[in-house]
């Protein structure tokens, strides 16, 4: 699709970076931003890992053993929260800041000063959240959804560095997605429009617009949480004229949104990974375009379907229902495309490979759950059970992590200059594929069974569905540290890699030497 | 091809497999036409996760590298996009069809025989009979001792309440669901009613049992500590018994509440209020202030050596709290839930016990006065 007219070897003689620890606080470059956020996002996810060690600890047998109610509540609060803001999304922007400007031949994002202060406001957002947890009265312990009035006249005083969190968090989405928006629209290479653009590329896009508009969403709903825990304000509280289910109703409008924004940049990775080792081009990149597009616009009418059982009006409830399911349709519009491009391909099945395949049927099976979930008279008996936290961990776990997972592997090459030992890669796969799915599947029939969620305790025909889980779930945990295991060996060292280690890989970053040198495309290459 | 392997295991799971692996089928027609509907979809799903699975794995197969190694040049059709566009949105109307019906008709709660009104609270469901003069609470019966692993677990090892609700079979029983704090949520899986309780306003569902029969279900809804130890019993009998039982209640309802009356003008020995005192607290104040009265810190507050239960000035202080609760907080009004006489004696018991010596004893006419100000 495109050649690069880069003179690297000009490149080379002037690729000094600063040393010292200087180097990554005051970096501006975007390779060194994305590596500081993949690295936080690793810290994370082991830190939000370790939490759902506790829970599935507890959980291993009926009664209570470890940890009390209490703190079993600020386990599953934090683990939620600790994954979706510490660990999926900052792996994603990690992603796009290496990423996006290689694709597109830029020589940096647009915006490199506010690149530096978007990532390093998060270690904090995530110290204040993590140090709650050592509070008098514990950490937050009303789910990561929050809903009042739990969140507001029964909470514990940490409330408010939760909110203070959150609306860090919220900030550093906000200015990441600027960045990317500004970088995609302003520097692609000279003769890339946007019908050229990888479909990463184009995936971050839709997401920057999706966090942009609904962040500032959730900004809002927890600041009124906090004036009407701390100043007498009643947004939520009926006694006062306010109203509990418009909590709900204002933090799903970004809440629903913010689960595509988890799993549509995992599609654009997909696309990339799948021809790469079919060997053959995306089929239908025209659809996917805008089947993503159609996914992030019906994203916004579908918030209330969380919220079947509040007792909406059945009309209300009839419009969710069937907006809802309309989003099966683009979803399959994706999946059938990756089918039909492996259709016919020269496959082969290195790492990056085996997760996007994983990728392609397990988040399929989430996405059925998710259907099920659609159905508005059925959700009520799925709803807040087991089988809800089975379908959000196949998309997030076997769908974002997976698709993350993927990407690493697919482009360590390029960010390290060395090849991963590959046997190891493969065993990481293998035990994290089989335990992950020993984890979560028996869990739809927990759910099913009647088993509510978020309960430290549970009647003993759930016993062993719960076991098996929780072998799953250590074993997927022990899983993660031969990733971290790789990652460490291919940063020290191994077999150089060369510019372009995959046989059928495309794109403009391929063309640049591997590991990516410090600045790349200070020319921009040219694009056919 | 994961998945079945775990699927697998799980069928190879000893007893009661039916009911340990999927929905109930319930014993209502909605109920029933809820499970169809889950059925159907579930088939639907693995109807077309068979056809999509298959390819892939067909071409995992055939179209590998080793076997393939031209690849093919193709990468657009636009017929075959359109049909898997068309084609899913016909199976999803399908789907929608009956799932239309059968949501309108659980929603429909018009002409009702019997109503009764849930209300949630930390952590317990509060009933309350429109038709009879009945009302009581319902609360876990499980003992704190087999949680803590204690005492071996009973058959239905935290789906058991001191009082159920009780329901005649054949008549449309109208719920009328609210909250006293949180959001709860009632749940009864064989009915396939599952309601939010939300604090302030009144949501409303039905059912009408086909079968009598004990069945239960859990609060659905984070609520707090507790959560997983709220749960929902109901016994639904005969109209006849039904009738009976109704009846039953409200006399012994009726007469508890002149026996009340009449012990406003009793005094009660310290022994017995102390003895009275003690069972209510660990029935009712112990979840959140502890079984020693030294609460949790920063949630709730400790009783034993501090507060309104050592000054003894604070007297009527602490009858109102414990009366009218402290709104904005997790303490509620015990005045409705607890009777004169245990309102007098579980506050008796709070001022002289785990070391408080305020000496003050507590009567029903102290209570009685505080709740008619
Ligand atoms: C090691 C793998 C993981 C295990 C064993 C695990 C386990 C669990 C468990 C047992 C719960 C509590 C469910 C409940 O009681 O409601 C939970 C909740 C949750 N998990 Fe995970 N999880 C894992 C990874 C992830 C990842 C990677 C994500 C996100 C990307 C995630 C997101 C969530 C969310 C959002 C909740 C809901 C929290 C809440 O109820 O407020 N989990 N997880
Ligand atoms: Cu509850």
């Amino acid at each position: 699709m495109s050649t690069a007219v880069e003179a690297t070897h000009h490149d080379a003689h002037h690729d000094h970076k600063p040393s010292g620890i200087g180097r990554w606080l005051f970096t501006t470059n975007h390779k060194d931003i994305g590596s500081m956020y993949l690295l936080f996002s690793l810290t994370m996810f082991f830190v939000g890992g370790a939490m759902a060690m506790v829970i599935r600890a507890e959980l291993f047998q009926p009664g209570l053993q470890l940890v009390d109610p209490h703190f079993f509540n600020q386990m599953t609060t934090v683990h939620g929260l600790v994954m979706i803001f510490g660990a999926v999304m900052p792996a994603f922007t990690g992603l796009a800041n290496w990423m996006v400007p290689m694709m597109i031949g830029a020589p940096d994002m647009a915006l490199p000063r506010m690149n530096n202060w978007s990532f390093w406001i998060l270690p904090f957002a995530f110290m204040i959240l993590l140090g709650s947890l050592f509070m008098e009265g514990g950490g937050p312990a009303f789910g990561w959804t929050a809903y009042a009035p739990l969140s507001t006249s029964y909470s514990s005083d940490s409330t408010a560095l939760f909110v203070f969190s959150v609306h860090i968090m919220g900030i550093s989405s906000i200015m990441g997605a600027i960045n990317v928006i500004v970088t995609i629209m302003n520097m692609r290479a000279p003769g890339m429009n946007y019908m050229k653009m990888p479909l990463f590329v184009w995936t971050w896009f839709i997401t920057a617009f999706l966090l942009i508009a609904v962040m500032p969403v959730l900004a809002g709903a927890v600041t009124m949480m906090l004036t009407d825990k701390y100043f007498g304000t009643s947004f939520f509280d009926a006694a006062g004229g306010g109203d509990p289910v418009m909590y709900q109703h204002i933090f799903w409008f970004f809440g629903h949104p913010e689960v595509y924004i988890m799993i549509l940049p995992s599609f654009g990775i997909i696309s990339a990974i799948i021809p790469a080792f079919t060997r053959k081009r995306l089929f239908g990149y025209s659809s996917m375009v805008y089947a993503t597009a159609a996914i992030a616009l019906l994203s916004f009418l579908v918030w209330a379907h969380h919220m079947f059982t509040t007792g909406m009006p059945v009309f209300a409830e009839l419009f969710f229902m069937y907006c809802t399911m309309l989003i099966a349709v683009p979803t399959g519009v994706k999946v059938f495309n990756w089918v039909a491009t492996m259709w016919k391909g020269s496959m082969t099945f290195e790492t990056p490979m085996l997760f996007a395949l994983a990728f392609v049927i397990l988040f399929t099976i989430g996405g059925f759950s998710g259907l099920m979930l659609a159905i508005t008279p059925v959700d009520f008996q799925y709803h807040d059970t087991y089988f809800v936290v089975a379908h959000f961990h196949y998309v997030l776990v076997t769908g974002a992590i997976f698709s993350v997972m993927a990407a690493a592997y697919y482009w360590l090459p390029k960010w390290t200059g060395h090849m991963y030992d590959s046997t190891l890669a493969k065993t990481h796969f293998w035990t994290s594929v089989i335990s992950v799915n020993v984890l979560f599947f028996p869990m739809h029939f927990a759910g099913l069974a009647g088993m509510p969620r978020r309960i430290p305790d549970y009647a003993t025909q759930f016993a062993d569905v719960n076991q098996i889980t929780s072998i799953g779930g250590f074993a997927f945990g022990l899983s993660q540290l031969i990733f971290l295991w790789v990652v460490i060996k291919c940063v020290k060292g191994g077999e150089k890699a060369d510019a372009k280690p995959w046989e059928g890989a495309e794109g403009l970053e391929w063309t640049v030497p591997s590991p990516a040198p410090y600045h790349t495309f200070e020319k921009p290459p040219k694009v056919d | 091809m994961k998945p079945l392997w775990a699927l697998l295991a799980m069928l190879s799971l000893p007893a009661s497999a039916e009911s340990q692996l999927n929905l109930t089928k319930g014993v209502t027609e909605v109920s029933n036409r809820v499970y169809d509907l889950h059925m159907t979809i579930f088939y639907i799903c693995c109807a077309i996760g068979v056809v999509v699975f298959g390819l892939m794995f067909i071409s995992m197969i055939r179209h590998r590298k080793s076997k393939n190694p031209k690849p093919a040049n193709f990468h657009e059709n636009v017929k075959v996009e359109i049909a898997w566009t068309i084609i899913p949105l016909l199976i999803l109307v399908g789907m929608a069809i009956p799932a239309t019906t059968t949501l309108i008709a659980m929603e429909d709660t018009s002409e009702a025989d019997v109503t009764i009104q849930v209300t949630g609270s930390q952590w317990k469901w509060h009933y309350k009979y429109f038709e009879n003069d009945v009302e009581f609470f319902s609360r876990l019966a499980t003992q704190q001792e087999q949680i803590n692993n204690k005492f071996t677990k009973s058959e239905n090892y935290l789906l058991e309440v001191d009082r159920p609700l009780v329901i005649p079979t054949d008549r449309k029983v109208r719920f009328l669901v609210t909250s006293d704090d949180v959001i709860h949520s009632w749940w009864v899986p064989d009915f396939a009613v599952k309601k939010d309780a939300n604090p302030g306003f009144i949501n409303e569902t039905w059912t009408k049992v086909d079968e009598p029969g004990i069945y239960r279900g859990q609060c659905a809804e984070l609520c707090g500590k507790d959560h997983g130890f709220m749960p929902v019993v109901v016994i639904a009998k005969e109209p006849a018994e039904y009738e009976k039982w109704i009846t039953d209640i409200e006399a012994k309802q009726e007469a508890a509440r002149q026996r009340e009356q009449e012990l406003l003008s009793m005094e009660m020995s310290k022994e017995e209020l102390m003895d009275l005192g003690e069972k209510v607290y660990n029935s009712t104040c112990a979840a959140c202030h502890q079984p020693n009265g030294q609460g949790v810190n920063g949630v709730f507050p400790a009783l034993a050596g501090s507060g309104v239960a050592v000054d003894p000035e604070a007297k009527s202080k602490h009858i109102d709290i414990v009366v009218n609760g402290v709104s904005g907080t997790a303490m509620q009004a015990f005045g409705q839930q607890l009777s004169m006489q245990e309102l007098a004696a579980v506050i008796t018991y709070e001022r002289n016990a785990w070391g408080n010596e305020t000496g003050d004893l507590i009567q029903a006419a102290d209570i009685n006065k505080v709740m008619n100000q």
